[in-house]
């Protein structure tokens, strides 16, 4: 039988209300107050071998000792699972439930799980980092807040593959899950639209994401001193793809050399990329990376010089934290090599 | 406009003699099928093979998926501008192979089309997993240009789908389906107190294997336009892309597009459906101004309350998607927007390339970049090798027992954003 550790507050242990808050961390065999719920939700899978309880302010005031006394006290059961929670809309028991949820899970490497409101200020602050149910923002929500943790709870302790927020019921954590729905995407769109003509409530799938703006840098002072460098997320490779970034998401990008190299031929460059035509690039790929045309400008000291080496990746279905990650280390190299300058082109 | 659909079931496909249809089986004479592809002479070899629902086969790089048609009555002919004369289609009667389809397959870039499982975990991603296939194989000639194999492939893919079509000219369908838009001043008429809703089809048009045809002319080279819903069903709008497979819309989506098929079904009873428009995704920018700028003012001219839009792609035309929306909406016209995800393999990027707080009702087909395992298959049509360098495929794809690790991205409709599939991500 799976085993599982319970955290819960003083009120929930029916120890006292806001004056018994400051009691300390103290372990009990067995089920206390809203475990008895969640014990027969698992119905013989799973059993709460221990519940611990601790004031809310308690846990707030003295977080570094209770964390530690509360860690101390889950390892001796060596669970599978531990739960904290529900705590509905309680800011103090939420913040100490995500608290201490995170803190098992991130030292003592076992699963955790815990519920709240999504107004709770717990839900913010962990809701990306550990598996966090959405409840109702008041106890007379216990039986729904047990009805989709219980579930979750179990496949959390066997280690099966969670699925996405909308299935689990977790609240979602930044984290994009597949998963198949009842109906067709056209028909769910449709609905959606139903609703939004109605000005009824509808739920988007796809929350627009925030995007940072990069202000442009002041122009170049003096081009004609300037060195100059190329980089491109065209993918233009020398010929065989010697590092073979991918066609689409790519998870790396490539450094190449091109000194003395005046022009790029069909014989010795090519692209990568998968999500263009690519005949033109092949052909000519100074289309996409204008060494021909920046050996000319160099020549005629229209540009103080071009950068020995170029950076290229694949921007096709490459992930935005990959492509942010490539440019924070090549920017570093480019900075570090004196160049005033970069053309990055894109297709 | 109306267009009565008749549906033949087909259940089964087997080689014989005479290419016929009886009882649910669609018998085909290869011969007869190799001889209309070797037509071309940029062919030198054809081959053709069946892949059905449940057999241990794999089919790639798949370029496109073609549900045989033909006109019973009315004017024109299935795939107006491409086979058929450009008349007007949409109106009298098409009957339909329903089940059955034709797959196009060879090398023509060799890093962009898609995979076709037709059982295990691949197959529940691909609709194309459950119909009764014909997968056609063609060899070009030696030093054939991309541009021209690519137009070859695809005309022998309607060639065939339109020969096998017409087998089905003379016969009783099992089931009938009618379809009618009326024009703009009836359908004020016939349902005043309803929301009236357009569709917004974008098609992808930014090069080769990224190019959509409408009435045989490139996309690419059109204003956005109108076109009523039934004439998609007759094939006015054809595939000629296979890009980053998961989420380009084949022939077989035009032609059973799902959107229009729920419009229709909500039609004269929650919403008045007023038609479709059809916009572009061109590369550069002055394009994408003025195809959204079109798309927004002839919805507006269109006098809707609500807009689906369909987005064919990612990256690149997610900019085309948000303006769009931002367009139709600042018209005072409410949009949901239908897109898929490129959220990384773990889930955690930013899924489209742009973004607008305008942009609130969206349904998702999925993040592509999600891994998935495919296991080897008994036997392989078309060139399995391409495994590692194919849109959502890497280094170490293929493995030495014929399994692939990739990304959904490789198989074949897998994330449509038309909505034709249940598939979404959260």
């Amino acid at each position: 039988m799976l085993k599982i550790v319970h955290y819960i507050n003083q009120f929930f242990a029916n120890v006292g209300g806001e004056e018994m808050a400051h009691i300390p961390a103290e372990v009990r065999e067995g089920v206390v107050g809203p475990g008895l719920a969640f014990q027969q939700a698992f119905k013989g899978e799973a059993e709460i071998v221990a519940t611990i309880v601790c004031g809310d302010s308690y846990f707030n005031e003295n977080m570094d000792e209770a964390k530690s006394t509360v860690i101390k006290m889950v390892k001796e059961y060596q669970p599978d699972l531990f739960i904290a929670g529900p705590a509905f809309n309680a800011g103090r028991y939420g913040v100490a439930c995500g608290t201490i949820a995170q803190a098992v899970k991130d030292e003592l490497n076992i699963p955790v799980l815990t519920g709240m409101y999504a107004e709770n200020p717990g839900a913010d602050m962990f809701k990306n980092t550990i598996y966090i149910v959405s409840t109702k923002n008041s106890a007379a929500g216990m039986r729904d807040a047990v009805k989709k943790m219980a579930p979750l709870a179990l496949k959390l302790a066997k280690g099966e593959k969670i699925g996405a927020s909308a299935e689990e019921g977790y609240m979602p954590n930044g984290k994009r899950v597949n998963f198949f729905e009842k109906d067709r995407g056209s028909k769910r769109a449709v609905k959606m639209l139903l609703a939004k003509l109605a000005d009824k409530e509808f739920e988007t799938e796809l929350p627009m994401p925030d995007f940072d703006r990069v202000a442009p840098n002041p122009a170049v002072k003096d081009i004609t001193k300037a060195k100059i460098a190329l980089v491109t997320s065209g993918g233009i490779v020398p010929k065989g793809n010697p590092d073979h970034i991918e066609s689409s998401n790519a998870s790396k990008y490539g450094k190449y050399d091109i000194d003395g190299v005046m022009d790029l031929t069909e014989e010795t460059y090519q692209t990568a990329h998968g999500g263009y035509d690519p005949v033109y690039a092949n052909l000519d790929a100074d289309r996409v990376l204008p060494v021909d045309v920046l050996r000319e400008f160099e020549k005629e000291g229209k540009i103080g010089s071009l950068h020995r080496y170029y950076y290229s990746t694949v921007g096709n279905g490459t992930a935005v934290k990959n492509a942010k990650g490539f440019a924070a280390e090549y920017a570093k190299e480019l900075k570090a090599d004196g160049v005033d300058a970069v053309i990055l082109t894109s297709t | 406009m109306k267009l009565e659909l008749g549906y033949i079931f087909i259940k089964d496909i087997q080689f014989s003699d005479v290419s016929k249809v009886e009882d649910g089986t669609l018998y085909v004479n290869k011969e007869e099928v190799k001889a209309l592809i070797l037509e071309d002479e940029h062919f030198k070899k054809a081959e053709v093979e069946l892949a059905k629902p449940g057999e241990s086969v794999r089919i790639m790089p798949v370029k496109d998926v073609i549900e045989p048609r033909v006109k019973v009555e009315g004017p024109g002919g299935i795939f107006p501008g491409m086979i058929s004369k450009v008349e007007t289609v949409g109106s009298g009667k098409t009957n339909v192979l329903k089940g059955a389809a034709v797959l196009t397959t060879g090398k023509i870039v060799g890093f962009q089309e898609g995979i076709i499982d037709m059982t295990g975990p691949g197959a529940d991603y691909t609709p194309f997993s459950k119909l009764c296939n014909l997968v056609l194989v063609c060899e070009p000639i030696d030093g054939l240009k991309q541009h021209e194999h690519e137009k070859a492939l695809r005309f022998a893919g309607y060639k065939v789908a339109s020969y096998l079509g017409g087998l089905a000219k003379k016969l009783t369908p099992d089931q009938v389906e009618v379809f009618e838009t009326p024009t703009l001043t009836e359908g004020l008429k016939m349902y005043p107190g309803l929301p009236r809703v357009a569709y917004v089809c974008m098609l992808q048009s930014q090069g080769l294997l990224h190019d959509t045809y409408v009435y045989g002319i490139d996309a690419k080279q059109t204003l956005t336009t109108f076109i009523y819903p039934t004439e998609t069903m007759d094939g006015a709008i054809v595939s000629g892309n296979c890009v980053s497979a998961c989420d380009k819309n084949t022939t077989y989506h035009h032609l059973n597009n799902p959107v229009i098929a729920d419009l229709f079904a909500e039609h004269g009873k929650t919403l008045n459906f007023v038609g479709v428009i059809i916009s572009n995704e061109n590369v550069y920018l002055a394009d994408k101004e003025r195809s959204s700028n079109w798309s927004a003012k002839l919805a507006e001219f269109l006098g809707v309350d609500g807009v689906v839009v369909s987005e064919e792609g990612f990256g690149n035309p997610d900019t085309d998607l948000i303006m769009n929306c931002k367009k139709i909406e600042s018209k005072g016209i409410k949009t949901v927007l239908i897109t898929d995800e490129y959220a990384g393999r773990d889930g955690t990027s930013q899924s489209l390339a742009d973004a607008d707080a305008l942009a609130n009702a969206v349904v998702s087909g999925g993040n592509a970049n999600e891994v998935i395992e495919l296991p080897p298959m008994e036997k392989i049509i078309g060139h399995v090798e391409v495994a590692d360098i194919i849109a959502g495929g890497f280094d170490g794809s293929l493995h030495k027992d014929g399994s692939i690790t990739a990304e959904l991205q490789v198989i074949t409709g897998a994330t449509n954003e038309m909505g034709f599939n249940e598939l979404s991500a959260r």
